[in-house]
């Protein structure tokens, strides 16, 4: 065979590929919304804070020409949109959800009024390695050319799948989501631990808006996102907010978000539209199989009021 | 159950020491005006504060978008065009939030509203215009409503989260809008910008006589004042607020809380597609992308700030909509970014849902509170 030909092999390549490079984001803002879920908040304006983290961090890369930096400082806009989220929400009579959207306006209107200026200039981008260095086939260097950041994302997956289960700060995290009551009882204080996780969800979920900019697709633009930071408080849930489930699911709807791209590659133009959309038909299946009128789900935090 | 003291039907206990019987009605009613609006200034003060911080001046700021919006004669018939669609993507919200659901996915219903009129209109051409303009509005109403009431059916039957739902069906929406324009209801001659073939001019919606604006106005402020009677003058409207209030409750009272809940999303979903129906019909003369063009989004705003009264929503509307037109004065004069408006609506809209928060808590709104300070939310 051709080294150059490989045909519709392109396609599940491209696809593996695609699902290395597009779930990237998704591990971030999940495995955030899962440590902001497990406390017993639900915070959507993760969207919003994907789209800020990215303009964030395109501004930063390309005025300080170091793309770490840039990151850094998605990270900590994430965790400012983070926190307060997690101090509004405190005060009785606050719906969490409500100023979930509310923070989604705002983070995308701050991201467009302070992006403006950078959707022109070229930021230096991520690293990554290229695991497919052993080939010649320019398709599988392609697929295998990894970032740095989805290694850190599945380590981190680990790491915090152990840490629920295992550490002090896990099985408070869980208290306070399970039980307001029982974590007052055992002299915790709710309200705190709560910021603290919605603080760190947010600058996970800024992180993972610095990868949109900085590595894929590469360029601060105002369409950046579509939608992934709400996809992936759906993927939470399918994931039954083990982070284990939340790297896999990523993976799937990373899968997902290539097929329009790889199938146009290989010459397959008919209902391009409809494969772009596949990500999200995807996410509503997997939320009307996986929901039930009759029983609670699976291991969500009795606090949370999206499972209510 | 110490709550019960409070309910209405006990006279006894009001008036004692706070106002007469009279004034103390006037006092609970004030609380739903003077918060949202003391939330109003306090998001528009908070904005001041930020456009200072961005070395703009304020106060021209405010003076500009009061030109834009409001300021003559021309530029409030702007803002009375703009307010036509957020009556109606308004309603979307605010109908089945009574119900206590969180429905955001307005857009995609407009979407789809838009193209299906587009559709019949195109299908039925040369038929008589009134049967043409109506079979828009009824298949407009009717692709919104499946949409929507999708979204009501699922969280009732299946218990899929509205919120997201919702969401996820607007992006699939627009998807499906761009397959088809680019597709089969692609007119040919439409080069740059896809678009499906556009309507005959005797079956456009024309202008409110003597004004600038067309007939979506009319049609969006008598839907929303439908929606008021339907709400609190009928029986389904009672029905809808018991089932919004406790689900559970409203079940052991024998109401069909599952058709409740699917009639009122369709009927929320159809509001919004008769908001792109109107759009094709009144200002585009086709269905292409500009029908994505975040009026769902802003209706959110629209219902939260009239906190989900079909009658409030009017006034809001109107307000978001001059807030809307104001914007590209404000980037030709001021040289900021068209998201500068965005900003705007971001900050108001956390400021009024951070008021819920103050709601029964103001002595003077809830005489009641001088004699048992332990009803304070939060304290109780």
């Amino acid at each position: 065979m051709d080294a150059t030909e490989i045909g519709l092999w392109g396609v599940p390549l491209a696809v593996l590929g695609g699902a290395i490079r597009v779930s990237t984001p998704f591990i971030f803002v999940s495995l955030g919304e899962a440590i902001t879920e497990r406390s017993g908040r639900i915070n959507l304006g993760l969207e919003g804070t994907l789209v800020f983290g990215a303009m964030t961090a395109y501004a930063v890369a390309v005025m300080t020409g170091s793309p770490w930096l840039g990151l850094l400082a998605a990270a900590f806009a994430g965790l400012c949109f983070g926190l307060f989220h997690g101090w509004i929400c405190k005060f009785p009579g606050v719906n969490d959800i409500a100023i979930g959207i509310a923070l989604m306006l705002f983070g995308s209107g701050l991201a467009f009024f302070f992006g403006k200026p950078f959707i022109k200039p070229k930021a230096p981008n991520l690293p990554a390695i290229p695991f497919g260095g052993w080939s010649d086939i320019p398709q599988v260097r392609a697929a295998l050319d990894v970032n740095v950041l989805f290694l850190i994302g599945a380590v981190l997956s680990v790491i915090l799948w152990w840490a629920f289960r295992n550490t002090r700060a896990g099985l408070i995290l869980r208290v306070v989501g399970d039980s307001s009551d029982a974590a007052r009882a055992m002299g915790l204080n709710p309200d705190t631990v709560r910021l603290l996780a919605t603080g760190v969800g947010g600058a996970l979920a800024g992180i993972g808006g610095g990868y949109l900019s900085l590595y894929y697709p590469g360029s601060w633009t105002e369409r950046i996102s579509s939608g992934q930071g709400l996809m992936a408080v759906a993927l939470v849930i399918f994931a039954r907010w083990n982070p284990l489930g939340c790297f896999a699911a990523a993976l799937l709807f990373g899968g997902a978000g290539a097929l329009g791209p790889a199938l146009q590659s290989v010459g397959v133009t008919q209902g391009y539209y409809l494969f772009y959309a596949a990500p999200y038909i995807l996410t509503l299946i997997i939320m009307i199989a996986t929901s039930s009128p009759t029983r609670s789900l699976a291991g969500a935090p009795g606090e949370l009021s999206i499972t209510k | 159950m110490t709550d019960t003291v409070t309910g209405a039907g006990m006279p006894a206990l009001f008036g004692a020491r706070g106002y007469p019987p009279a004034l103390e009605w006037v006092a609970r009613r004030a609380e739903a005006f003077v918060i949202p609006l003391a939330a109003l200034v306090v998001g528009m003060a908070l904005f001041s504060l930020f456009i200072a911080l961005v070395g703009k001046s304020p106060i021209l700021l405010y003076e500009t978008m009061w030109r834009g919006g409001f300021g003559s004669w021309f530029s409030i018939q702007n803002s009375l065009s703009r307010a036509a669609p957020l009556l109606l993507a308004a309603l979307c919200v605010a109908l089945p939030a009574r119900l206590g659901l969180v429905v955001i996915g307005g857009e995609g219903a407009i979407v789809l509203g838009g193209v299906g009129a587009a559709a019949i209109g195109a299908a039925l051409s040369g038929a008589p215009s009134s049967i043409v303009i109506l079979a828009m509005g009824v298949v407009g109403m009717a692709a919104g409503g499946i949409w929507i009431g999708a979204v009501g059916a699922l969280r009732h039957y299946r218990a899929v989260n509205e919120t997201i739902s919702s969401l996820l069906m607007a992006y699939i929406a627009i998807a499906l809008m761009n397959q088809l324009v680019e597709g089969p209801l692609r007119d040919p001659a439409s080069l740059n910008k896809p678009s499906t073939q556009p309507l005959a001019d005797i079956y456009r919606i024309g202008n409110i006589p003597g004004m600038d604006v067309h007939w979506g106005l009319v049609v969006g402020v008598v839907a929303c004042i439908l929606s008021w009677v339907l709400i609190e003058k009928t029986r389904w409207g009672f029905a809808a607020r018991i089932a919004g209030g406790n689900v559970r409750a409203a079940q052991v009272q024998g109401l069909a809380v599952g058709p409740l809940i699917v009639g009122f999303t369709a009927l929320a979903g159809g509001f919004a597609g008769l908001a792109g129906m109107l759009e094709v019909a009144a200002v585009q003369g086709n269905a292409n992308a500009s029908l994505a063009a975040g009026y769902g989004y802003t209706g959110i705003l629209v219902a939260f700030l009239a906190r989900h009264n079909p009658l409030a929503i009017i006034p809001v509307a109107i307000l978001l909509g001059g807030i809307d037109a104001s914007g590209g004065l404000i980037q030709r004069r001021m040289e900021l970014p068209d998201a500068t408006v965005l900003v705007l609506q971001g900050m108001i809209f956390i400021v009024i849902l951070f008021s819920e928060t103050f709601y029964g808590r103001f002595k003077a709104f809830n005489p009641d509170l001088w004699k048992r300070p332990d009803l304070l939310r939060g304290t109780a």
